[in-house]
């Protein structure tokens, strides 16, 4: 079955359920390297987000996901309001119209997503960061998909390749967002925000 | 956890209604956009001075609203950026025309929620300038960091640029005034407890009772060492001597000295810290010609305490003695 507008907004209703569920986690992971309030912002961003769905209920993707960039521009703070926002932003504009998603799409939506990250963090792989799950979670999804592999196949390895590199991000040393001030402290804690980005490659795999 | 407050979640907005009951002749605030604002804004013809951050560092920003100083606040969350609709919003209440000044603590979402907002602002052809503070020492400036943190010199910025404002400086004049006083000054803190952001309900960092952070950000981030608890003297000596060399500041000069508390000190300490921060100096040959002493950019209840040192020459001086009128800073006026 190719994606449409429903598993869009089911994927969205799991991710915003288990943020709420993972708040404290996500918090705790920030209290070690940050400031103690990523699972708290991203729990609010996505409880307004829940409150937002039902008006974009019959809208095509492109529509529901800049809803979404907005709403959590709106009310996350932070740098994961800007940065989840800006992605979730240019994912919405690069689907536009769309009802459906072909994988090809499905591509192309996290890679504008991807790409205003960078461009918004001006961040890149290997500074502990959101990117880190973010980057290997693309590559797979990219190399499963060029391989024609089922959709499902590709959305699973994103999910774990996800789920590595936010692994991965422990015995790194952060060099970007509020993380560097501790600089060799910062190796050997888990980056929240590459957790949480993780979480959202999870939702697409479960449920389904 | 033991606060003041009736609930986590009401604890800003709560706060927000106190400060306007309080000072109703400085401040209103805009409940449905979130922010602080001149009870007379926008004043015609005059640049507009906002800045924001994330609430439990009062009184900063809210309380530093009035006049000669701040036009209005974009209060966050407890130690979360405010969001670009908030700076947005603050932007357009007090354009008076003449643009409006962002300054911006340097923190990744602070900078990016006002870049955003600025981006918005000029959109709507107001115009806009952005100076991001960045003063703490503590952190090395490097490739490999997010720059040095904004800290108390912020707040002798939002006096000193209100003070250039309210004279009918134009735009480009009180943003290089920010920029000259985040130029010219140092700061660093520390930390004789932890804080409580309200909605986590406990101790953000855990310090011995026979322990201190050197190097503490204002969000309880953890600093440059831990290390033993030591005599006044020798904590000061600690937080100074990196702020002298970093300038540098050197014998002859004039500063502004700044002790401030962190939330959970009491006056008797920062004056004990001012003591030898002044005894310190004179050993330098450095001159304080002003001073500020008191709690005026917290982390809620820790502990602790910074200290900040601006270069003087006459016109910061002036300005920094011009009138003022705010919840939290006033003389003169």
């Amino acid at each position: 079955m190719t994606p449409d507008r429903t598993c869009v907004l089911a994927w969205l209703r799991r991710s915003a359920a288990a943020l709420h569920e993972q708040r404290d986690y996500l918090t705790s992971l920030d209290a070690a390297i940050g400031d103690a309030d990523h699972g708290i912002n991203m729990d609010r961003g996505f409880t307004a987000v829940l409150d937002k769905l039902p008006t974009v209920a019959e809208a095509d993707v492109g529509t529901i996901l800049k809803t979404v960039g907005a709403t959590l521009v709106s009310t996350v703070g932070g740098a994961s309001g800007p940065l989840y926002g800006t992605a979730f932003l240019r994912a919405g504009t690069a689907l536009a119209g769309r009802q459906e998603l072909r994988p090809v799409d499905a591509l192309a939506g996290f890679e504008a997503a991807y790409e205003g990250i960078v461009a918004r963090g001006k961040a890149q792989r290997g500074e502990k960061t959101m990117l880190d799950a973010f980057g290997p979670a693309l590559d797979a999804l990219r190399a499963a998909i060029e391989a024609k592999q089922p959709f499902a196949n590709a959305l699973r390895a994103a999910a774990d390749a996800a789920q590595a590199g936010a692994l991965a991000t422990t015995p790194m040393m952060a060099t970007k967002g509020r993380a560097s001030y501790l600089g060799q402290r910062s190796i050997g804690h888990q980056d929240p925000g590459a957790t949480s980005l993780a979480l959202f490659f999870q939702m697409m795999t479960d449920g389904k | 956890m033991k606060k003041l407050i009736n609930s986590p979640e009401s604890v800003v907005d709560d706060e927000l209604h106190g400060l306007e009951a309080a000072h109703p002749d400085l401040v209103r605030v805009d409940f449905e956009n979130h922010i602080v604002v001149r009870a007379d804004a926008p004043v015609v013809g005059k640049v507009g001075v906002i800045s924001g951050g994330g609430s439990g560092h009062e009184p900063m920003h809210g309380g530093f609203v009035g006049r000669g100083m701040l036009d209005a606040a974009c209060p966050g969350a407890v130690f979360t950026s405010p969001v670009p609709d908030q700076m947005l919003a603050a932007t357009r209440a007090v354009n008076g025309g003449a643009g409006v000044l962002h300054i911006v603590k340097n923190y990744t979402g602070d900078v990016l929620n006002f870049e955003m907002a600025a981006e918005l602002a000029q959109a709507e052809n107001i115009q806009v300038a952005s100076v991001t503070m960045d003063d703490d020492v503590a952190v090395k400036d490097s490739l490999y960091t997010a720059g040095r943190r904004g800290v108390g010199a912020t707040v002798l910025a939002e006096k000193i640029v209100g003070a250039a404002a309210a004279a009918g400086a134009p735009l480009e004049r009180v943003a290089n005034l920010c920029r000259k006083v985040n130029a010219n000054a140092r700061s660093m803190g520390m930390a004789l407890t932890s804080c409580t952001v309200p909605a986590a309900g406990k101790p953000t960092f855990e310090l011995g009772d026979d322990e201190m952070e050197i190097g503490i950000g204002i969000h309880g981030e953890p600093g440059r060492t831990r290390m033993k608890l030591a005599p006044a003297a020798q904590i000061a000596e600690l937080l100074l001597l990196p702020i002298l060399e970093d300038l540098p500041f050197r014998s002859g000069d004039t500063v502004l000295a700044f002790v401030n508390g962190m939330g959970g000190t009491p006056l008797i300490e920062l004056y004990v810290m001012y003591n030898e921060v002044s005894r310190i100096l004179k050993g330098k040959g450095v001159t304080i010609g002003r001073n500020l002493i008191g709690s005026y950019i917290t982390s809620l209840e820790m502990a602790g305490c910074s200290v900040t040192l601006l270069k003087l020459d006459d016109e910061l001086t002036q300005l920094w003695d011009a009138p003022v009128h705010t919840p939290a800073l006033r003389w003169r006026a």
